[in-house]
């Protein structure tokens, strides 16, 4: 277990700010409390300060995981976010879609969401922005293995 | 003057009482009630309290008063077995002195491993040699006294001879007590290589590497492996061409060790240099928006054609007239700085547009975009 190092920062900053922008400085400066983000076996976990200390008396091969899971880093280091990051990227999501109830079984079931199974989409989403989905209700929906909710179509192409 | 007595023997009265009244008050002090008594040991000035906390269970949340006041007590209780001990003067300062304390503590650092035997113990253990016990002293028929066996001043001190006879065999010329000499001081370098060749295996890899770069025959197998990549690599390329046995594999962790920071820095510094990073990924991006400024000036052109559309058809009078483009749309709102510019609809920039450049309420790059 260790802190990243800039180069992984700077990678991993950079995805998670495709779904949350400026946002993310609330994640790293948080008013509730030091929150920081450890690697550990190649994964990066979003853990309370509090935590890490307990953490910290587990050897490195028992521990399985701590705090929240953000995402891996692949064997070429690159970043890639993992559902699990759901809840902490939800509040802060810049461009949100949201779908109609018919479409939502589909899509947590690993399809795509049609034009037709769209309720509603932020202002201002271009093409390939990362999303958060939403059902009518307001609860964020985690996607099965394929984990990019890229709008494959901008809001404008969209209202068209 | 009987008012007088009266007031004088309830005045002397009432000093009785209160002096009686403080004695009580200081023993009071002095001495505790405990219901188990408390186990010391006074060379470690310690005190073991094994009364059942109940007054401390008892008070809950805020449990300051209680806690001083048990801490009192036993220090109180502790004061007065150690004024008990058997006192000296040490320079106009009155001293307890301690006894041997009682409580074994725990080792402070881990237990030694055991070394790895040297040469000459293993030797003597494979061929069963047992250490002779020997006398210090030896009789000197020289000195005509009891000489120690090895050391200073030792009994059969070759090197101190004053005579030598000339060997049969050898060179009149030559110098036999330098010889003597030479021998000697061989001895003693080679006595104190092997010391420290001993040495070097006991503690394994922390010995300089050097260690290993003298061949002697008598060398471990990781000292024998180091010597090896140091000679791979001291070529004139630094190793590149040199070959490699058919089955020999990569030596490990010939890199250099990455360092990384440790696991509980400075958190403050480490949010810091985060928000630092995060601030110059933002700075680096273009506050304007190519794409995002030609779909928000279409956007605008859309619901203008909107209106003027549910204004047509309200005139004719068409029932749930064409919504036109808006049905999914929340109001835009009206633009905030920065990226809008309604009145160069119909203008175009003569110059190449600079890209990524900070411009704030800038110019509109580019035309309108239809599809």
């Amino acid at each position: 277990m260790r802190p990243l190092t800039e180069e992984e920062t700077r990678v991993m900053f950079e995805k998670i700010a495709k779904y949350i922008g400026e946002n993310l400085q609330l994640l790293v400066d948080r008013p509730d409390g030091a929150y920081c983000f450890r690697l550990h076996n190649d994964r990066v976990y979003y853990v309370s300060e509090k935590i890490l200390k307990l953490a910290a008396n587990i050897s490195g091969d028992k521990l399985v995981s701590l705090g929240t899971c953000f995402g891996k880093f692949t064997k070429t280091h690159k970043f890639r976010l993992h559902i699990t990051a759901l809840d902490y990227l939800a509040p802060y999501a810049k461009y949100k879609v949201w779908i109609k109830p018919g479409a939502e079984q589909s899509f947590l079931y690993g399809n795509h969401v049609l034009k037709s199974g769209l309720g509603r989409i932020t202002e201002n989403t271009c093409q390939y922005q990362g999303v958060v989905v939403y059902s009518m209700a307001d609860v964020p929906l985690k996607h099965p293995p394929r984990r990019s909710w890229l709008p494959e179509e901008s809001t404008e192409t969209v209202r068209r | 003057m009987s008012l007088g007595g009266a007031m004088e023997g309830q005045s002397v009265e009432e000093l009785l009482a209160k002096a009686e009244r403080d004695e009580a008050e200081k023993l009071q002090r002095i001495t505790v009630h405990k219901e188990l008594e408390l186990e010391f040991d006074l060379g470690n000035l310690l005190a073991s309290d094994r009364n059942p906390p109940t007054g401390l269970r008892r008070a809950g949340a805020t449990p300051e008063a209680e806690l001083q006041a048990l801490a009192r007590d036993n220090t109180q209780l502790l004061i007065n077995q150690l004024w008990q001990l058997p006192t000296e003067r040490v320079e106009e300062a009155l001293v307890a002195r301690l006894p041997e304390p009682t409580t074994r503590l725990p080792r402070e650092k881990p237990v030694p491993r055991p070394r790895p035997l040297t040469r000459w113990q293993q030797f003597a253990r494979l061929k069963g040699i047992r250490p002779k016990k020997k006398t210090n002293l030896v009789w000197d028929e020289v000195s005509g006294q009891w000489r120690r066996r090895w050391g200073y001043q030792r009994a059969r001190d070759d090197t101190k001879e004053w005579l030598i006879e000339v060997p049969g065999g050898a060179d009149p010329l030559e110098d036999q007590f330098a010889k003597r000499i030479q021998a000697k001081k061989e001895r003693v370098a080679k006595n104190e290589l092997n010391r420290l060749r001993n040495l070097a295996r006991a503690h394994k890899m922390q010995v300089p590497s050097s260690a290993g770069m003298h061949p002697t025959g008598h060398q471990s197998k990781e000292e024998l492996g180091r010597a090896m990549q140091v000679a791979k690599v001291s070529t004139a390329s630094v190793g590149r061409f040199q070959e490699r046995l058919p089955k020999e594999k990569n030596p490990r962790g010939s890199g250099k060790k990455r360092k990384f920071q440790p696991l509980f820095g400075d958190f403050a510094a480490e949010k810091k240099s985060q928000l630092e990073l995060l601030r110059v990924m933002n700075s680096k991006k273009p506050q304007l928006d190519v794409t995002r400024a030609t779909n928000k000036q279409m956007r605008e052109e859309d619901q203008e054609e909107a209106a003027k559309r549910r204004k047509m058809s309200q005139k004719s009078k068409r029932k749930g007239g064409r919504q036109g483009p808006g049905g999914k749309r929340k109001g835009a709102p009206p633009s905030q700085g920065g990226k809008r510019n309604r009145a160069l609809g119909g203008r175009m920039n003569s110059g190449p547009p600079p890209l990524g450049s900070k411009r704030k309420g800038g110019q509109h790059q580019g035309g309108k975009r239809r599809r």
